[in-house]
């Protein structure tokens, strides 16, 4: 099956340079708790299912719309599709969630949303990616987990 | 103020629990989830046990579990599309029927009180209503195609064949059979939630029900009939669901399941901020605007989102629950 993609000519932003380990980082005495950049560092090399480009050089996802509260166990990502009427945001959505759910701990609550003002179906996006037992429903359609996982894999 | 004390937490399931059921006579549970087995439990002297695990009944997540009302028979809903009627007529659990019809995942299972009648619901927005034609026969009255989003709970009026639904359109609407030409609509839609309504129960009168949904809240409903005191207008033959309750500001995230007592009258809620809440009922409360107290916090009840509650319906005060990590807990509320 061949589609056009949505948005044929996306913006390409630059990368960011890898996270500089810091010394106290090494100081195995000192507690490391999550914090955004990390939260990135799991999300940015993801894959957009339209583009051989990550979701960080398309700016889909960006450290500042990621807030990391340790005491509340909550990790709560925003991100930005291309295009308002992007088809793939649920799908892209999904792998962000995916991701997080396979990386974290699972004390964390972790909450996907698109940036306000971003999609044309914000709200309904929004709706299917907080509700646990559809996306339990979907991560058991093999087709499905396959594409997710093809997102997700580092390139 | 009350407390919930741990009686014993029970691991023997695999990823998500998604449901926990009493037996009617409370000596027996069954439990089920992400790893497609049902699991019974009981009580050998002062320890739960698992007694059977029932698998090969489905392919995908079992959604919910729930038993007959004579104890017999135990339905289970699945993501796979189907329901499966278990019994053990033959000496151990079996599974005799399987209810097809549903498009893709049923998300809940419930038999009427007479035992007589099964509800399914699911992804693809409707509800059925089967009869028990036979033995390991179910035969399909009715689909009923009232919510224009996924119906996420069925539960039956405790005493007549009433029907409620709950679903991701932020609606809960009520059904029952239509005497003169024997088909079923739907009589009642009670508006107010803003979001995804998840569970709902009615109280043992079956004259109010409370739902729980992802806006945070939990609202009880009041029945007026058409020749209420109170002065409700009534438009037709059927009652109005009033909303004379709202209960907000207690829960952090979405209330996922709801359980009335119908031998204490106590409200417990399952939550995903990991709390068991209980609530009572306050003693001067008014019937057209009740007032409920939170009696109870369980903090941390499990260490992810709480996915269900329930209390033995013999009364005794215990309440099982269970979460996201393979876990089921045994709670004794003390008062």
């Amino acid at each position: 099956m061949t589609k056009i993609a949505d948005n044929i000519n996306p913006h390409v932003y630059e990368k960011n340079s890898d996270r500089e380990v810091t010394s106290t980082e090494r100081d195995e005495d000192v507690e490391d708790e999550f914090d955004e950049r990390e939260i990135f560092d799991l999300i940015r090399n993801i894959n957009d299912p339209e583009h051989p480009l990550t979701l960080e050089e398309l700016r889909v996802v960006e450290e500042s719309n990621i807030t990391v509260n340790n005491k509340d166990n909550t990790v709560d990502v925003n991100f930005t599709p291309t295009i308002p009427h992007c088809s793939m945001a649920t799908l892209i959505g999904l792998s962000i969630r995916v991701q997080l759910l396979r990386a974290l701990p699972s004390r964390f609550k972790v909450t996907v949303r698109v940036t306000e003002g971003s999609h044309a179906s914000e709200h309904a996006v929004n709706k299917q990616l907080a509700d646990k037992e559809r996306v339990a429903a979907a991560l058991e359609n093999n087709n499905l987990v396959q594409i997710i996982n093809q997102c997700v894999a580092a390139q | 103020m009350a407390r919930l004390e741990l009686v014993q937490s029970l691991n023997g399931h695999k990823g998500i629990v998604w449901n926990v059921s009493w037996h009617p006579q409370g000596k027996i549970f069954a439990s089920c989830g992400e790893d497609k087995t049902i699991k019974l439990w009981s009580n050998e002297g002062q320890e739960w046990i698992i007694k059977t695990v029932l698998v090969d009944g489905h392919q995908r997540t079992i959604r919910e579990v729930a038993w007959s009302p004579c104890g017999n028979f135990l339905a289970s809903a699945s993501f796979d599309a189907t329901t499966a009627i278990w019994d053990k007529k033959s000496g151990q659990f079996e599974c005799n029927a399987t209810l097809e019809g549903h498009e893709n995942e049923v998300k809940s299972v419930a038999w009427s009180s007479s035992g007589q009648l099964l509800a399914t619901c699911g992804r693809d927005k409707s509800v059925w209503v089967w009869e028990v034609a036979g033995e390991d026969e179910y035969e399909c009255e009715s689909v009923l195609n009232a919510h224009n989003q996924d119906v996420k709970k069925v539960a039956w009026h405790p005493t007549s064949d009433v029907l409620a639904s709950a679903s991701y359109d932020n609606t809960v609407k009520m059904y029952k059979e239509d005497p003169a030409d024997n088909d079923w609509t739907c009589i009642a839609t009670l508006q107010s939630h803003e979001s995804t309504v998840w569970s709902l129960a009615f109280d043992k009168t079956g004259e109010r029900l409370a739902t729980c949904s992802d806006d945070r809240t939990v609202k009880i409903w009041k029945e007026y009939k058409p020749d209420n005191q109170e002065g409700v207008i009534v438009t037709g033959r059927e009652s109005t669901w009033k909303c004379v309750c709202t209960l907000s500001g207690f829960h952090t995230r979405c209330i996922y399941d709801i359980a009335w007592c119908h031998k204490t009258g106590l409200l417990a809620t399952a939550c995903g901020d990991d709390i068991i809440r209980i609530f009572k009922e306050s003693e001067d409360s008014d019937p057209n605007a009740p007032t409920f107290e939170l009696i109870c916090t369980k903090l941390d009840a499990h260490s992810q989102d709480v996915n269900c509650v329930t209390w033995n319906p013999i009364g005794n005060q215990e309440l099982l629950s269970c979460s996201d990590n393979g876990e089921i807990k045994i709670w004794k509320l003390m008062e």
